[in-house]
């Protein structure tokens, strides 16, 4: 209707060709919709309307059975006086803050190692990554558990080394270090992207480098590690993240309790006890709330203090 | 590669000169090539220690599930003595009354349905974000891009009372319902990054010829899209095979157990010294993925790298 209103002047001005193009890019619209349903549908009953109903509870008092409670911010207050809840902090900001750089460090020097003319490379690297690929199966868990155990594979090996301590598995103050060995693991996954990373340098900028007389360690400050930033900051985002939510092998190791003395109990394990087991749904909330919040603040830090050291180069965009 | 056509001498006069250098520059390449022998040899040492390493736990675990259980623990070495199979036929025989088989069989309709639905949600998605263009596009780009990044946690209590209301709990519904409404943005991702990469003038000369988004996509994206399809596939079947918290959530009942909470019962239920037949049991879980690690390596590498770049 209002377009036939508005029609006869722009048909005077250009004919025909305004109503046809603004039904076309409608059309357009309509196709570009109907396309993104499977998405949006799942955005939005399954991120969107959840991430708005566990903010809600997170104020609320809820067990599954009663209908909520409003009790405003008390589950926030109760979280930080919670000593399990600190606990979980802890254990999970060691495993984040150690296992993460190590990780990154592993794998970028393995990819370095590769980075080269020689034959074989693909079945090292095929090799590397099968451990990213398995490592967060119960099956891998189990196999951890039976070789860090009091007398295990480990712990025999330390014998032989002349250092041994028992078992890392009971061992409140060894289990973290147990678990960041089995993330630490599973460089394959970062290394191979480092790889792809490293093949995009311009064999050029080493050569002009070498006409310099640059060092291997200039070089790698000044060419590799630059070129090589916009990866890095990738796979320290997503592997920073991706740390908070350890809980498969933890669950495995401890026996689905958080032992010994509370030393497995990390983040998501806690919130999973509060939530399901206990039933404790508004408190389970606030705690998903409080991490979606602290990984989305460390993400902005990543993303705000990344044209500060990450390189992009011209041609990549 | 090319190092003979820089000696080549230059004429008769040059040739007694040339026979020196010639002799020389042959001496330097040697030499050179030696160097880099004996470089190549020092990296495949080092690397294959590293893969050694790497590789020992996987397979102390295989060789673990052949040994008798009183020899597991504290036996490093990775050669058994008196080999069996009398683990796997402890392991074969299921838990309180259920099959192994049927474990097997719930993961196996899980990651097929979660393969089938990744695949045909996630690539009609990834053709909205990829081709057409339409109001709020960057900000659903964006969103997806969020969703990412964004720790699950935050979701899966609503998701869990909801699913508890409709009696959809001991389904497989919840464990499903996701993959077919392209909620996991990974494949989402890889596949627009994919199909942003294919020629635009397919689809134009496509338009010209009269063809909708509908032809577009099922003639020319989904041919060309074989890859990143294969790829996705391959990443949802294991992703579905490996997953532990959602099936901890939502199946209560063993006839529904997927693999690895089953095996998780299995641990729990075994006295703690029957190592043996958890190892079986560990290794037969990991079988299909082994398999698929075996046969589709430069795929699910590739992918990997892929998916690192283009961000």
């Amino acid at each position: 209707m209002t377009l036939t209103a508005e029609a006869p002047p722009t048909r005077a001005a250009r004919p025909a060709r305004r109503p046809s193009s603004r039904r076309r890019s409608l059309r357009e619209a309509g196709a570009g919709y109907a396309f993104l349903t499977p998405w949006l549908l799942g955005f939005l009953l399954l991120t969107a309307g959840p991430m708005a109903a566990s903010l809600y509870l997170a104020f609320t008092d809820y067990n599954l059975f009663a209908p909520p409670q409003w009790v405003g911010l008390e589950n926030f207050t109760r979280l930080f006086s919670d000593p399990n809840y600190t606990q979980a902090w802890k254990v999970t900001a060691l495993y984040v803050v150690v296992g993460t750089p190590v990780k990154l460090l592993a794998s970028l020097l393995v990819a370095m190692l590769l980075n080269n003319a020689f034959r074989g490379k693909g079945f090292y690297r095929s090799a590397f990554y099968l451990p990213s690929l398995v490592g967060a199966s119960v099956s891998i868990a189990i196999v951890w558990k039976a070789m860090f155990i009091d007398g295990g594979v480990v712990d025999r090996g330390q014998q032989l080394l002349g250092f041994s301590a028992g078992g890392w598995v009971g061992d409140p103050n060894r289990t973290v270090p147990m678990l960041i060995l089995l993330t630490v693991w599973q460089f394959g996954a970062p290394m191979v992207i480092f790889l792809a990373g490293l093949k995009q340098v311009p064999t050029e900028l080493y050569e002009a480098a070498a006409v310099d007389g640059a060092g291997p360690v200039r070089k790698f400050f000044r060419i590799t590690l630059p070129m090589l930033s916009p990866v890095l900051f990738f796979n320290l985002l997503l592997e920073t993240i991706h740390a908070f939510q350890i809980f498969n092998s933890a669950f495995i190791i401890s026996n689905g309790t958080g032992g010994p003395a509370r030393s497995t109990l990390f983040y998501t394990f806690y919130l999973y006890i509060r939530g399901f087991q206990d039933f404790q749904m508004g408190y389970a909330s606030a705690m998903a709330w409080v991490l979606v919040l602290v990984v989305g603040a460390i993400s902005l830090v990543l993303f705000q203090t990344q044209n500060r050291w990450v390189h992009y180069s011209g041609e990549s965009k | 590669m090319s190092t003979s056509t820089s000696t080549q001498p230059a004429g008769p006069v040059a040739t007694a000169r040339s026979t020196v250098s010639d002799e020389h520059s042959a001496r330097l390449r040697r030499t050179a090539r030696n160097r880099r022998g004996a470089r190549e040899i020092v990296f495949h040492v080092v690397t294959l220690l590293i893969v050694a390493v790497i590789l020992y736990p996987a397979v102390w675990m295989v060789v673990s599930a052949f040994k008798p259980s009183n020899q597991i623990v504290g036996n490093v070495g990775i050669i058994p003595t008196d080999a069996s199979f009398d683990n796997f036929t402890k392991a074969l025989q299921g838990i309180g009354g259920v099959s192994f088989w049927t474990f097997f069989k719930n993961s196996l309709i899980l990651a097929v349905l979660s393969v089938v639905g990744i695949v045909i949600s996630c690539s009609v998605s990834a053709y909205a974000f990829a081709r057409i263009e339409f109001p709020g596009r960057k900000i659903f780009f964006s969103l997806m891009i969020g969703t990412l990044l964004l720790p699950f946690h935050v979701v899966i209590i609503p998701q869990y009372i909801v699913f508890n209301n409709l009696g959809l709990v001991n389904t497989f519904i919840p464990l499903l319902i996701g993959k077919f409404l392209a909620a996991e943005a990974f494949f989402v991702f890889l596949m627009v990054q994919f199909m942003r990469n294919l020629p635009r003038e397919l689809d134009e000369a496509a338009r010209i010829d009269g063809a909708g988004h509908v032809r577009i996509f099922t003639a020319i994206m989904l041919p060309l899209m074989k890859p990143a399809l294969v790829t996705s596939s391959i990443f949802a079947f294991i992703w579905s095979w490996n997953d532990f918290f959602g099936p901890l959530l939502y199946l209560k009942n063993p006839d529904l157990y997927s693999m690895p909470i089953a095996l998780r019962l299995f641990v729990d239920q075994t006295t703690t010294s029957d190592y043996g037949a958890q190892m079986a049991m560990a290794v037969l879980a990991l079988v299909p993925v082994l398999l698929f690690f075996l046969v589709f390596q430069r795929y699910l590498v590739e992918g990997v790298a892929t998916q690192g770049l283009k961000g």
